[in-house]
Order: structure tokens, then sequence, then C-alpha cells
């Protein structure tokens, strides 16, 4: 009872911090600026029988992850195609969020589908309130999603969408630390990562702005939620010691986790389920001992879409039973009320999954960006300088 | 003339108008902002430099490793020539990405190369190919061999070999043969092919993104990132304005030196 209301808080704080994220954002649609107006325009208003999705890579149940969570089930995405007649393509193509932001960005400007449904944006970075803000996604047709009920009260009212009337948390996740044994002893600080000579050259950062720095500002005793030009830039020179002295070799999206696996890098920041379904024996994850950082994913609709066709996969996935499943298919959080009753039901251990269900401890070490970093192009500049660029 | 207006102009002047505007994204105003050129050169000079250099190198490299290859297929391959162009162009039915990844895999540190090297004490006990310097200028090397290689062939297949037996009938040895009758009728081909492979090499960022670290990153990847990641499209409008300046200057000494009828063939 404790953890689940510890839980809740948790996505509370984290709602609240991405509130202030659309502050800036909401001002710009008040101010009928925005690149968009055509919103609808070219949308289709028919249920389809394909619904094509983008993705994060390794934030989905799959046969293999289901098994090792010992659940005998086909995958979320085959109960929605039996149930529904509707194929799923799904893509997993978001490896970044400004750089999926900008592949799209030139059609959604000017009012044409980018042939996606549904895609995934996350609240600590830039993109997610352009698309609002912009009118670049379309509204969700809530007759289709009763079970939106589900939708737990810290969710319910972030500032970038107050009513939730385009987005829905698809997943909330950690930041922390992975290490191949193969090639390294545990990795649990920035410091060590930052650091340690044995990792030369084979440690790994995000190219993500608010995640890289989020922890290296928890290491410097800074608090992420609230960054000052001081703290930001402590945070970048210590990013820039560790690129400089040959430690970094690359700032990663998504892509870290099969170069772990490889070897290529010793260690590297990674998200909490991603190591879970690289299923890699080798590979660990952990919080680091100053902490992580929170956030969540959340599905929108973009420009052009079939918005009964994704409106009927929200539906489906706000189930609990099937939002359970997921959740300890994909290792990751979910914003579904009561997920973890239906989850004890699907695997009497599923208590145990702590990326699924952080322990309270876990949950009072994590932290939240500060939503006004993002809308600094200063920092934005800094951040791409020490990356090389 | 109407091809070259619509495909190379067109582009050019919605770019030069980009690279005079200001604003933050969406919102870019046209301004003549041509501070965007001081700034960019002032805060991407490094790796500006840094470009041209890999690609000095990656060239000369290129030339060292084609012209003997060149000349081997030309002169001794005899009826085996055309297989040995097929392997030259063999590489080229898969896309530069992939051939670029393959070497990611190739080269990896617990891969077999890497392994080998370690084993005779080339590389140190943690030494690595991957993201070092070296990686990223064997690649463009790589990659753009077969633009060196195949312009070269051209230009001493054609050659007749007859002047060859006249250079000996005046008792010149094979090395005053070579080099002052076989070497320059192939300068066409070795200045087509250095322009080949210089230009795009200067511009390269895949090598750069996939083999390098962010002490490697080349223009390209500034470019890449400023229109891509942080939709700085001013800037990265004026960069490009920038690189394509100085190449073109680049081209021009390179025209004086060389002499420009051999630019234009």
């Amino acid at each position: 009872m404790n953890e689940e209301m510890t839980r809740g808080e948790l996505l509370r704080r984290g709602a609240g911090g991405a509130a202030l994220l659309s502050v800036p954002g909401l001002l710009a649609a008040c101010g009928g600026g925005g690149g968009g107006g055509t919103a609808g325009a070219s949308s289709t208003e028919e249920l389809k029988k394909v619904l094509n999705f983008a993705n994060w890579p390794y934030y989905i149940d799959t046969p293999q992850t289901l098994k090792s969570a010992g659940i005998d089930k086909p995958t979320t995405l085959k109960q929605f195609e039996a149930k529904t007649g509707i194929k799923v393509n799904y893509y997993e193509e978001v490896n970044d969020n400004p750089g999926y932001f900008a592949k799209v960005q030139g059609r959604l400007s000017k009012g044409q589908g980018i042939g996606r449904d549904i895609i995934v944006s996350t609240d600590n970075d830039r993109p997610l309130g352009e698309y609002i803000s912009n009118k670049w996604v379309e509204k969700l047709d809530k007759s289709l999603i009763p079970n939106i009920k589900n939708l737990i009260p810290a969710q319910q009212h972030p500032p970038f969408d107050p009513d939730r009337e385009y987005s829905l948390p698809w997943a909330s996740g950690m930041d922390g630390i992975a290490w191949n044994d193969k090639v390294t002893d545990p990795v649990t600080s920035v410091k060590q990562l930052f650091e340690d000579p044995k990792l030369k050259g084979r440690v790994g950062v995000w190219n993500s702005m608010g995640d890289t720095l989020g922890l290296v500002m928890l290491e410097n005793g800074d608090d992420p939620a609230k960054v000052t030009d001081a703290s930001f830039d402590r945070a970048i020179k210590r990013v820039q010691k560790a690129v400089d002295s040959g430690q970094i070799r690359k700032f990663y999206g998504n892509d870290y986790a099969p170069v772990l696996a490889k070897g290529d890098l010793a260690a590297t920041m990674a998200w909490s389920g991603d190591i879970a379904n690289l299923a890699d024996p080798h590979v660990h994850w952990g919080v680091t001992d100053d902490g992580g950082i929170i956030w969540t994913d959340n599905m929108i609709i973009p420009l052009g879409a079939s918005v009964p066709t994704a409106s009927t996969y929200m539906n489906f996935m706000y189930d609990p039973l099937i939002s359970a499943q997921w959740a300890l298919g994909a290792n990751y959080i979910s914003s579904v009320k009561d997920v973890k009753t239906d989850a004890v039901k699907l695997d009497p251990k599923a208590a145990s999954n702590t990326l699924t269900f952080p322990t309270d401890k876990t949950l009072s070490q994590m932290h939240q960006n500060d939503p006004a970093m993002f809308q600094n192009p200063d920092y934005d500049k800094k951040w791409l300088a020490v990356q090389g660029q | 003339m109407l091809w070259l207006a619509i495909f190379f102009l067109v582009p050019m002047v919605f770019l030069g108008y980009q690279s005079l505007e200001s604003g933050l994204f969406p919102h870019f105003e046209f301004t003549w902002q041509w501070s965007n050129f001081s700034d960019a050169l002032s805060g991407y000079h490094t790796q500006l430099i840094r470009s041209f250099v890999y690609a000095g190198i990656a060239t000369l490299a290129c030339l060292v490793l084609a012209y003997p290859l060149a000349y081997w297929i030309a002169f001794r391959a005899g009826p085996w020539r055309n297989l040995f162009l097929l392997f030259i162009v063999a590489p080229f039915f898969v896309t530069y990405l992939v051939r670029t990844l393959a070497w990611l895999n190739i080269l990896a540190d617990q891969g077999p190369v890497v392994r080998v090297l370690r084993d005779v004490h080339v590389l140190g006990p943690d030494g690595r190919l991957l993201a070092t310097t070296f990686a990223v200028v064997a690649g463009i090397t790589y990659n753009f061999l077969p633009f060196m290689a195949l312009p070269i062939y051209v230009s001493l297949e054609q050659m007749d070999p007859r002047l060859l037996e006249a250079s000996k009938d005046l008792y010149a040895s094979s090395t005053q043969a070579f080099l002052r009758v076989t070497l320059p009728l192939s300068m066409p081909g070795i200045v087509a092919g250095t322009l080949l492979t210089f230009i795009p090499a200067a511009g390269d960022f895949i090598n750069a993104a996939l083999l390098g670290t962010p002490k490697q990153a080349m223009i390209g990847n500034v470019i890449q990132a400023k229109f891509l990641e942080s939709l700085d499209y001013p800037t990265a409008a004026s960069l490009s304005f920038i690189l394509m300046g100085t190449i073109m200057i680049m081209l021009l000494i390179y025209a004086k030196v060389v002499g420009s009828e051999r630019l234009t063939g």
C-alpha cells in the first residue's frame, strides 16, 4: 500500500515538473503563433485496418520478455490484432526526441501526415511541447477511450496538455547506469563513469540533454529540478572534461544497448527497462549512488493520422490487465490505476519487478528535470558544443 | 541549363535566404543576419579545419593506394581487367551506410582484427581502432577509394603503349619512362580523382559519426546536428555556405597550380 502511494506521489511530482515544461508552449499557443492551423484537415475519420505506431526500441512486451517474466500469453500487440482485426505496423524508429522531431516537422508544419498514427515523445525534452503548441497533433477521440478513466490522477493534468486532449502516457522510466561485467566491475556513479581510467574510451552518455546533465548535476550535488546558469555550466564542464580526456566514446540516442552488449562500451548511461529487455546476462543496470531522473513518455496522434484507429489502440492499452502485462513485459512503469493488482494475477512474483514497481528507496532517489532548461537556446548551443557540434 | 537552375540554383537561393535569417525554430525571420557567418566561423573553425585535414590525408592515402592498383589493372591484369574493375566497384552494390556499419563490426574492440593486433603488440592490451582518428580517416579512405582508382585507371588505359616503347627506344630507364611519360599522361585522372575524393570527403559526416568520437567531429557532423538536432537552420545554412566557399577557393588554387585545362579536361 505504502509503495503504491509512493509511486503515485512520484508520478505526480513528475507531472508537476512537466507542467512547467509547457508553460512557454502554452503561451505561444495563446499568442496565436505556430505554423499549424490546419489541424484535422487531412486526418481520416474512419477506422482503418492498419495502425502505424512509431515508438522507441526496447519498449514493448515481446515473446522473449514475456517468457522471462513468466507470462504465458500472446504479446499485447498480437492480442490487439486478434481483438480488433487491426494490424499494427510497429516501428522502433524513435532514437532521440529532437532527431525524430526534426525528421517529421517538415511535413507536419505543412499540415501533412507522416504515415504514422501514433508517435511517442518524452516530457523531459523540448519536442513534446512543440508538437502540441504548434497544433501538429490531432485531438484524441475520447468517446473511443472509455478506459481513460483508469489514468492515474497524477498524470491527468500535465501542464503541456492540461486536460489530456492530445496525449496519453505510454510509460515512465528512470535514468541510471548500465555496465557489461565481461569488461568492467560494477559502475555505480557518474564520477566513476567519467574518471575511472580503466573505462577510458568505453563510456557512453545520452545525446539527450535532460537525462545526461540531470545525472551529472546530481553527481555535482546540484538540483536538476532547479537549474541555474552556474549549475548548468558546472555540469557541462564536467562532461567536457570527460570528452577531452577521451573517456566518453559517444553520445547515444536509444542505440547504446547493442554496443554495450558487444563490449565496445564498458558502461553507459541507460534507461531503466532497456537493459532488462536486452536480456543479456552480462549487462546490468542500476540507479547511481546520487540518484536518478524520472520521466514520462507520451503517445500523441500526429496530423493526418487515423484518430479512431489510434484512439482504439490507446483504449486497449488502458485496460488494466493489458497494461499490467505490457509493464511486466516491457519493464517500464505504467500510468494505469491499480496495475499492480492485475500484475500479481499474471505473475505472483510481479511485485518483485523493481523496474515496473520501483521500491520506496529507489523512488526516494528520483528527481525530475527543470523544464525551463529545455527552453534556453543558449543551453542547447552549449550542449551541442560539448558533443563536438 | 534548366536542370542546373532547378536543382542547383533554386536550392542555393533558399539556403542563402535561410543563412541570413534569425530567430528560433519555428519562427525564423529574414533579417540580413550576416553575423550568422562570423558566429559560425568563430564557433566551428576547429571542425572546419579538421575536415580539410582529414579529407586531405584521406585523399593522399587514396592516391597512394589507388595509383598502383589502377596501374596494375591497366597494364598487368590482361584479360582479367574487367573482373578486377568489378572488384573495385563491387562494394558499391551495398549502400554507403551499411558499408561503414560493417567496419563497426570488423574493427570492434572485442573483434578479430583488434584481437590479432593486440596479440602481435601493434596495439596495447587496451588499444582499440574504433573511436579513433585513424578509424575515421581510414573509413573515408575506404569509402572514396573507387572515386580515385577509376579515373586514374581510365587515363592509364587510354595511354598509347607505343609511347612507352618510344621512350625505351630513346634509352629511358623504367623510372624515367614512368616519371616523364606515364605519370604526366595520367595527370587528368589524378586531378579528377583527387577532386572526386576530396570534395565529398570534406563534407562527409557518416564516418566521423560512426567510427569516431566527439573529438573527431567534422564540419558535416556540425551541419547535420544543427539541421536535425537543434533545428538551428540559419547557422546550419551559413556553415554549408562556408564549407562550399572554402572548397571553391581551394579548387581555384588547385586549378592554378595544376593548370586549369586539366580540370576542364
